[in-house]
């Protein structure tokens, strides 16, 4: 797939339902600097969703589809947990696999991928729950990092197993009683972020998803970072409302209060050395992308 | 060769995969009708025939022709409005040709809009909604087209037709294989010349789709 290949055929354009005439008309398929502000002014790659109002998880989605460098060229890789509820609607390449086995599908798509479209830049992004990440499919998710595999493993981490009721899971705080777990946790919330950078992942981030410049951020540096050298993770804090129990409108406040600096979502951000010198190429690259840019403006203006 | 046959629905909720029953798929140059081989020819005709007979005569294009992944693509999709525009042009008054495109296959829940599209995790519900009583499939890829005819077979009573690029479908009512422009044009021609001759069931008990 790339995005000439998105095109409806011009003899029954007219038969195709709005939203598939909008995706080829104004989503943002090939736009080299895509990003979180073209929301409200170009066809998001997601129609609808089946979440809760309110959700963390919507906006997280929203920001990280809107923020893919590539998405004609990304197949996204999806697990059990709320997140299933979501890809059905999502006008990007998806599959959706065994609970827990999210990693070593992704493994498998990569390879494959590199050697069917050999000349072609083609990412890979997996993008679970904490329960398929940490729990269920942590043996998959590390032995991806061991192996040094060339993908983007990003954790929504809502604490808790949330669509089936609310029971305890590996990243779950210590001390928290949920609806599931009444006794409360008995130990400290897995340290998977400190996990990824001894397993080998290049580019690890731990924060929230209250700020979506921010999300734009690490998604394009994870993604960038995954293609041309290494695993690289993305722990984001996408609280379930129902289950913390908070109304609708208190989620950002939720993610706000969470990534204070001494709260356990504080930004965290590991960057090995070559990861460094690719992410000051491609900075460089960009300012001088901008400053012609400006000067074409500039000229066209005077 | 099996006794079962392919016929409208509804049969049961879960009907059971013709192959399953005996049915077995035609060899290139020919067709099934009702899961019996036979003649692409007499193939023509029937399809002809249902379509001219059918109340709400339907042409279900798949993303294999909706979207211009190539010139083949675009050609077919070109042949399929013809199919359709000459249908609209063969029926008597009362009947209503439709052409209503499977974008693609995400189960879109909780609900499809029925009157703009069909998704093949629920083609009951547009089969229903628009009282559709004969469909023809084209461009959709084989698993996504069984389970859609195995589902409508199961709970209605439209008659099917799968126009496949493939092998065919065993659970389609009247299935062609190895489709191409020039065959989904010969359709085309087979309604012309049998207009005018195939009495619409208007006023049998049987209009539209059951549920």
């Amino acid at each position: 797939m790339s995005k000439e290949r998105i095109q409806i055929s011009e003899a029954l354009y007219d038969i195709m339902p709005s939203d598939y005439q909008d995706l080829v008309k104004s989503a943002t398929y090939g736009k080299e600097d895509r990003g979180w502000k073209d929301i409200g002014t170009s066809k998001e790659l997601i129609e609808q969703h089946s979440l809760c109002a309110g959700c963390p998880e919507s906006m997280a989605f929203r920001y990280i589809l809107a923020s893919l460098p590539n998405p004609e060229d990304t197949v996204m890789v999806g697990s059990t947990g709320c997140t299933s509820l979501v890809f059905p609607m999502v006008a990007v390449h998806n599959i959706h696999s065994l609970f827990g086995n999210q990693n070593a599908i992704a493994s498998g798509l990569k390879r494959a991928l590199s050697v069917r479209f050999p000349g072609r830049v083609k990412d890979v992004v997996v993008l679970a729950g904490d329960g398929a990440t940490v729990d269920i499919g942590l043996d998959m998710t590390l032995q991806a990092w061991f192996r040094q595999e060339k993908f983007t493993t990003i954790c929504f981490d809502n604490e808790l197993y949330a669509n089936t009721g609310g029971q305890e899971s590996g990243l779950m705080q210590k001390g928290f009683v949920a609806k599931m777990a009444p006794v409360g946790k008995l130990f400290d919330k897995v340290r998977l972020p400190e996990i990824a950078r001894e397993s080998g992942c290049h580019y690890v981030v731990n924060c929230t998803v209250s700020k979506p410049s921010l999300v734009e951020k690490v998604i394009r540096n994870a993604v960038h970072v995954a293609r041309e050298i290494g695993p690289t993770y993305l722990q984001l804090y996408t609280p379930c409302i129902l289950e913390i129990g908070k109304n609708s409108m208190e989620g950002l406040q939720e993610m706000r209060d969470s990534e204070k600096p001494t709260e356990r979502f504080a930004y965290k951000e590991y960057i090995s050395e070559p990861a460094k010198q690719l992410l000051a190429e491609l900075a460089a690259k960009d300012k001088e992308r901008k400053a012609a840019a400006k000067q074409l403006a500039g000229q066209a203006s005077a | 060769m099996s006794d079962y046959r392919v016929l409208p629905g509804p049969e049961h909720f879960l009907p059971p995969a013709a192959a399953s029953m005996g049915i077995s798929l035609p060899n290139p140059g020919e067709a099934h009708i009702n899961g019996v081989i036979t003649s692409e020819d007499k193939a023509y005709e029937e399809a002809a025939r249902q379509f001219l007979m059918a109340k709400v005569p339907t042409i279900f294009p798949g993303p294999l022709v909706l979207w211009a992944w190539n010139e083949k693509a675009a050609k077919k999709a070109t042949a399929v409005r013809h199919l359709f525009n000459t249908l609209k042009e063969c029926v008597q008054p009362g009947q209503k040709p439709m052409l209503i495109p499977m974008p693609d296959y995400r189960p879109k829940y909780p609900k499809i809009n029925p009157e703009v599209e069909i998704n093949p995790n629920h083609p009951n519900l547009t089969i229903w909604h628009n009282k559709i009583d004969c469909c023809m499939f084209i461009g959709v890829h084989c698993h996504q087209a069984n389970l859609s005819l195995k589902i409508i077979r199961g709970g209605t009573s439209c008659y099917t037709i799968a126009m496949c690029a493939q092998a065919g479908h065993e659970d389609a009512m009247l299935s062609f294989r190895d489709a191409s422009v020039e065959k989904i044009m010969r359709l085309a021609d087979t309604v012309k010349r049998l207009k005018g001759t195939v009495q619409p069931r208007l006023t049998s008990a049987k209009n539209g789709a059951s549920s």
